[in-house]
């Protein structure tokens, strides 16, 4: 176990030396920040000196080592608008993010095991056809469509629910600011979940095991949650394991139509003002939160199941 | 994880075959594990009609294409028009709204009905050419990794794991930002985004198919690496490249639809779905539901369409993929 998990963190550490790279490799072409920086009116020398101040006349491969160097001990520099530390901004932002992909997780995962194995258990009747239908619509909805709609129909038709910013710091209107972005998140996996619960749960209703506990005599209601549902859960928690992953990624549309001030909008408004450093920064954190993540999830399942320690 | 096809069956009854020459014997081996993947298309046809779905899916997806080809025929008026004074207009279901406009028109009096058919060009080309492109990229480099193994395996494989540490969505903004909005870049984007997965599937397969007798049989009447690659091994990858692709190209038109949407993707001055749904949005609060729900509901219905295709491709050609 201990050598298994030795080399997942090195994987793990390896990946993000790539990504960094990756990342700074792709900013690197994205432009000259020097001519944005500098007054309109600067002269040739000017520019060059402000090049040479900031180190960006150095060949990439020293500018590389310099952002991984200040990278490991959290400085990404600073943000060429805003003047701060992007570091610090992107921190700012990581709560809000957070908390959006944790809401639309939970939302996904408490609804869609009940859902699957109801469809699962109800075969072909009209409560499978109505939630298979509807989790079809939910994996072919586009994120910012379902948000925009939610938007109309909850926030102007209606008129319940807000529909922009995360609210005062009150808990009541932090809660009703979370509503909307959080499901409009959290649809797609939700959709993708309950079809994966309700296929996972029949493959293993027809298996031997189950026909030994019904021949048995163990009511049907345990049988499905005391004996089928924990095997049929093991593939659904590897997928939602790299789906909270995923939803980091769905959080850069939902925050967009939300006005949700996280990492995804803080990337969209950096890239659009041809913010270079905050933009690598904010990149790279989202990557790592991602790795670290995958790497928790990958830990949890060695330990759950020794098999995987030894592929 | 495909089921090992009449290609392998064959191969293996043939060569117990008593009587053969060592070489003919190779020889025919080798043209068995190269046709192995031939599929009758009635057969499929009649599987995709039984399915009320995918029928359904088969029939939106004609439509959608239809309306892509012959925008510039069917469409009522120019999509880049702008009637300013017909600004904002209800469609035909509307007492203010009138049959020159059927979907209404967005605020800069643009037809939505005209829009909506040439955004249709857009999101198929760049479902369709995105994912041949991801494709082309992901099985070279996985029938290579899984061919060679050793270091250019490993040297792929790592920058596989690279890409996919990075959320998708995320990789394609981050090299979009780079290269610029554009038709091009996009597609450009898209496809070296979602290569990954090609790559994988491919090099996973042929683990296990370059150990089979056919291909030792080619390998043995001198058949180059290439040749073995292309016309033996990846032939019988294709149930599984198919299945990947069809679902693909629904996670590309939407991955296309959200970075126009974000307003990184194709420039505003080419209508796209994305685009108008994100213009529409400033018309919540105002009441003028049709121009950002019409827009949005085409490319759902794509997307579901593609979809409902994808899972028909997927029981038809290859059940063992079912999760």
């Amino acid at each position: 176990m201990t050598q298994y998990i030795i080399r997942r963190i090195l994987q793990a550490f390896l990946v993000m030396l790539g990504v960094t790279f990756l990342v700074f490799i792709v900013m690197f072409q994205a432009g000259d920040p020097v001519i944005l920086m500098a007054s309109p009116d600067a002269s040739a020398e000017e520019i060059e000196n402000l090049r040479r101040n900031l180190g960006l006349d150095r060949p990439w491969y020293i500018q590389y080592a310099d952002f991984l160097g200040g990278a490991v001990q959290g400085d990404f520099g600073n943000s060429l608008r805003q003047g701060q530390p992007v570091f610090n901004l992107v921190m700012e932002r990581i709560p809000a993010t957070l908390q959006l992909a944790a809401s639309a997780f939970v939302f996904s995962v408490v609804i869609s095991i009940p859902v699957g194995v109801i469809s699962a258990t109800r075969r072909n009747t009209i409560y499978d056809n109505l939630a298979m239908g509807f989790a079809l619509l939910g994996q072919s909805l586009p994120v910012f469509f379902l948000g925009v709609m939610l938007i109309w129909i909850f926030g102007f038709v209606f008129g319940w629910l807000p529909s922009a910013g995360r609210g005062d710091p009150d808990f009541v209107s932090r809660m009703r600011h979370l509503i909307l972005p959080a499901i409009t998140l959290g649809t797609f996996s939700l959709a993708q979940n309950a079809r994966l619960v309700r296929s996972s749960l029949l493959e293993v209703l027809g298996l031997d095991y189950v026909k030994t506990a019904r021949a048995k005599g163990i009511s049907e209601y345990h049988v499905i949650m005391r004996h089928a549902l924990r095997n049929a859960l093991i593939p659904v928690v590897t997928v939602i394991g790299i789906q909270f992953g995923a939803l980091l990624g769905g959080a850069v549309i939902t925050e967009t139509v939300f006005a949700w001030p996280g990492i995804g909008r803080l990337l969209i408004q950096a890239i659009n003002q041809q913010d270079f450093p905050l933009a690598v920064g904010a990149v790279t954190i989202i990557a790592l939160i991602f790795v670290v993540l995958n790497l928790i999830v990958d830990l949890t399942y060695g330990f759950l199941d020794p098999r995987v320690r030894y592929s | 994880m495909a089921e090992p096809n009449e290609g392998a069956a064959e191969s293996r009854k043939k060569s117990t075959d008593a009587g053969q020459s060592q070489p003919e014997r190779a020889n025919s081996l080798a043209r068995v594990g190269a046709k192995s993947t031939k599929r009758r298309m009635p057969r499929a046809l009649s599987s995709l009609f039984a399915n009320k779905l995918a029928t359904f899916g088969a029939i939106v997806l004609v439509l959608v294409t239809f309306a892509a080809i012959f925008a510039p025929v069917i469409a009522p008026h120019d999509p880049n028009a702008q009637m300013l004074v017909d600004n904002r207009q209800p469609g035909i279901w509307s007492s203010e709204g009138s049959s020159t406009y059927i979907l209404g028109t967005d605020s800069l009096g643009r037809d939505i009905f005209s829009r909506i058919l040439y955004g249709a060009q857009i999101s198929l080309l760049v479902g369709i050419t995105a994912v041949a492109l991801a494709g082309a990229i992901g099985i070279t480099l996985g029938l290579i990794s899984g061919f060679y193994g050793r270091f250019i395996d490993d040297v792929i494989m790592r920058i596989a794991d690279v890409q996919l540490a990075i959320p998708f969505i995320l990789l394609a903004i981050a090299i979009l930002a780079v290269l610029g909005q554009g038709l091009q870049n996009v597609i450009l984007t898209l496809g070296i985004a979602n290569w990954v997965v090609y790559g994988r599937v491919v090099r996973g397969q042929v683990l296990s198919w370059k150990e089979k007798e056919f291909v030792e049989a080619a390998r043995s009447i001198g058949a180059r690496d290439v040749s073995i690659m292309l016309k033996h091994i990846l032939p019988n990858t294709f149930a599984s490249i198919i299945v990947i692709a069809s679902f693909a190209v629904a996670a590309t038109i939407l991955a296309e639809a959200a970075l126009s949407f974000l307003g990184l993707g194709v420039p505003p001055s080419i209508p796209t779905w994305g685009g108008m749904v994100n213009r529409g949005r400033d018309n919540i609060l105002t009441g003028e539901w049709w121009i950002y729900t019409f827009p949005g509901l085409a490319i759902m219905f794509t997307v579901l369409a593609v979809n409902v295709i994808g899972d028909w491709l997927r029981d038809y050609l290859d059940p063992r993929m079912r999760v």
